[in-house]
């Protein structure tokens, strides 16, 4: 069902874990299914003096899907400026992976709303100019983790 | 990364390897013995002698007549005719309950017939005093299934039967009984004069027979018209070319059911259920422990998801199942584990392994060898504590 990438990814996660003093954090789940992700990100500076996601780490309840696609977003993102790593999107991650079933494409939205989260979540914590498509991201997330918590307290 | 390519089976719930017998006894049907039960020569009469002894074993393990046994495509198939095809009336109501098999639930949702859904215990039994709570004027059919597919918790079919045959003492329009049998056969008594039922229905591929052959047994006298239309094979109620090498498969496999070592099962279910709350933390065990299928373990591990459990495990070489809904095509959690009233959560986390009749205890030691480690890896990727 997975290729073998997909499964490598998923059995030796990349950049697994947390980030004591992380600059910022992005929670979000899956309505769907119930996946949860909670990605966070340190913020550092490149030779040019541009902001870049210097450290990235995450923790993922999910499917082999929601984890490989976790894995990689990291991958994706570890390096870029923040105006980058914010194109990387579902597409990007999937292909990177090589592809996904199709039933589990959903599953590829949850890694790349994290990444915009925590970016999102730095950038409104350091006062700086939020674009608009995040802002708008940024909403669907809330709603989405008010409704889970909603469900699951219900 | 595969483990020295060893291979354990724990996913009898789904489908059972063939037995050797079986296969053996099925391949001259695909072979030589290929006439049509239907024509009067010598090819096809040896064909209806294979139909009747296949018949014949399966009346003998359901302690019925012979013209009370009838063979389908599929449990699935008979399922539909029981339902379906024991209906007279244009308008009524079915009792059932919420965590019968898509098979019977989505067929009492097309009959066009109202529908009491009962949901059972948090431990997936339900009550006999609320199935019968729900009886009413108009009530046609009533279909519980023997053993859940998923939980393995056993349903009171006989006290069950007992209540609509004292309810049909004072009825002009009787209420039929049904049961869907498919996990049951294997482990459970299944004398129908016992169990009292009107209709029982299994399949030949949970019981180390073969796929694409189901029974339905139908008590003498009860009404039952086809759901498809053609020539008069099975007394016309399944019309359709008899799959002679099929039903042969399951006339054996209901015949080797008596091969099945219930105790032995049991012993080797306890062992993994005993081994994971004692050495996995916060797993729980979902299902009756008493009234259950010797064959059935159902965990859920916190803070986990099972699909990923599920084909970590895989990647071990052992094959089990899940209710998660990240392995589902709904992406719906088991109906069954949220009609017990399971949390959205625990149902994520829940592991299937059913156990069968060469499930060995190695078998089960190389399953408690890698489970601990496959759950740590898991939480140890997952945000929730």
């Amino acid at each position: 069902m997975y290729n073998e990438k997909i499964m490598d990814h998923f059995q030796n996660p990349r950049n697994m874990g947390e980030i004591e003093g992380a600059d910022a954090v992005g929670k979000v789940g899956n309505i769907i299914c119930g996946d949860l992700m909670h990605l966070y990100i340190k913020v550092g500076k490149n030779d040019e003096g541009e902001e870049i996601v210097e450290d990235i780490k995450y923790k993922t309840l999910g499917c082999v899907a929601a984890i490989s696609t976790s894995s990689m977003v990291a991958e994706l993102a570890k390096s870029k400026t923040i105006p980058e790593a914010l194109k990387i999107d579902k597409e990007m991650i999937a292909n990177e992976l090589g592809g996904l079933p199709k039933i589990k494409y959903h599953c590829s939205i949850l890694a790349a709303d994290a990444l915009a989260e925590a970016i999102y979540d730095y950038l409104s914590k350091n006062k700086k100019e939020i674009p608009d498509f995040l802002e708008k991201k940024h909403q669907i997330a809330k709603k989405t983790r008010e409704a889970i918590e909603e469900k699951q307290n219900g | 990364m595969k483990n020295n390519n060893k291979k354990v089976y724990l996913d009898y719930g789904a489908t059972t390897p063939i037995d050797k017998d079986v296969v053996e006894k099925m391949i001259p049907f695909l072979g030589e013995n290929f006439g049509n039960p239907s024509s009067l020569h010598s090819f096809g009469q040896d064909a209806v002698v294979a139909v009747d002894e296949a018949r014949k074993k399966v009346a003998d393990f359901l302690g019925s007549m012979e013209s009370e046994v009838f063979f389908t495509g599929s449990a699935t198939e008979a399922n539909n005719i029981a339902i379906l095809g024991s209906i007279k009336q244009k308008e009524g109501h079915i009792i059932t309950t919420a965590i019968e098999h898509k098979a019977v639930l989505e067929t009492v949702k097309q009959s066009g017939m109202e529908n009491s859904i009962i949901y059972p215990d948090k431990n997936g039994i339900v009550s006999v005093d609320n199935i019968m709570k729900e009886v009413r004027e108009d009530t046609v059919l009533i279909s519980v299934m023997y053993a859940n597919n998923e939980v393995g918790t056993v349903q009171p079919i006989k006290e069950i039967s007992e209540a609509v045959k004292e309810v049909n003492k004072n009825r002009k329009n009787k209420i039929v009984f049904h049961t869907d049998a498919v996990q049951a056969v294997n482990y459970l008594p299944c004398g129908v004069n016992e169990l009292n039922v009107d209709f029982l229905t299994f399949s030949g591929h949970k019981i180390c027979g073969p796929k694409g052959v189901g029974v339905l047994y139908a008590k003498e006298g009860v009404n039952l018209s086809p759901l498809i239309f053609g020539g008069d094979q099975e007394k016309g109620v399944r019309p359709g070319t008899e799959n002679v090498f099929a039903i042969v498969g399951i006339g054996e496999a209901v015949e080797l059911i008596s091969k099945n070592n219930p105790e032995k099962t049991r012993k080797l279910r306890d062992k993994i259920i005993n081994f994971a709350l004692e050495n996995i933390p916060k797993s729980i065990i979902n299902g009756d422990l008493e009234k259950r299928l010797p064959n059935n373990v159902n965990i859920s591990f916190k803070g986990t998801e099972g699909e990923s459990l599920m084909i970590a495990l895989d990647r071990e070489g052992i094959a089990v199942s899940t209710g998660s809904a990240c392995a589902s095509k709904s992406l719906q959690p088991s109906h069954v584990l949220l009609a017990m009233g399971l949390s959205h959560e625990q149902a994520h986390g829940s592991l299937r392994m059913t156990l069968g009749r060469f499930t060995t205890e190695e078998d089960v030691d190389y399953l408690l060898e890698k489970l601990p480690t496959v759950v740590e890896k898991i939480r140890k990727i997952s945000p929730v504590r």
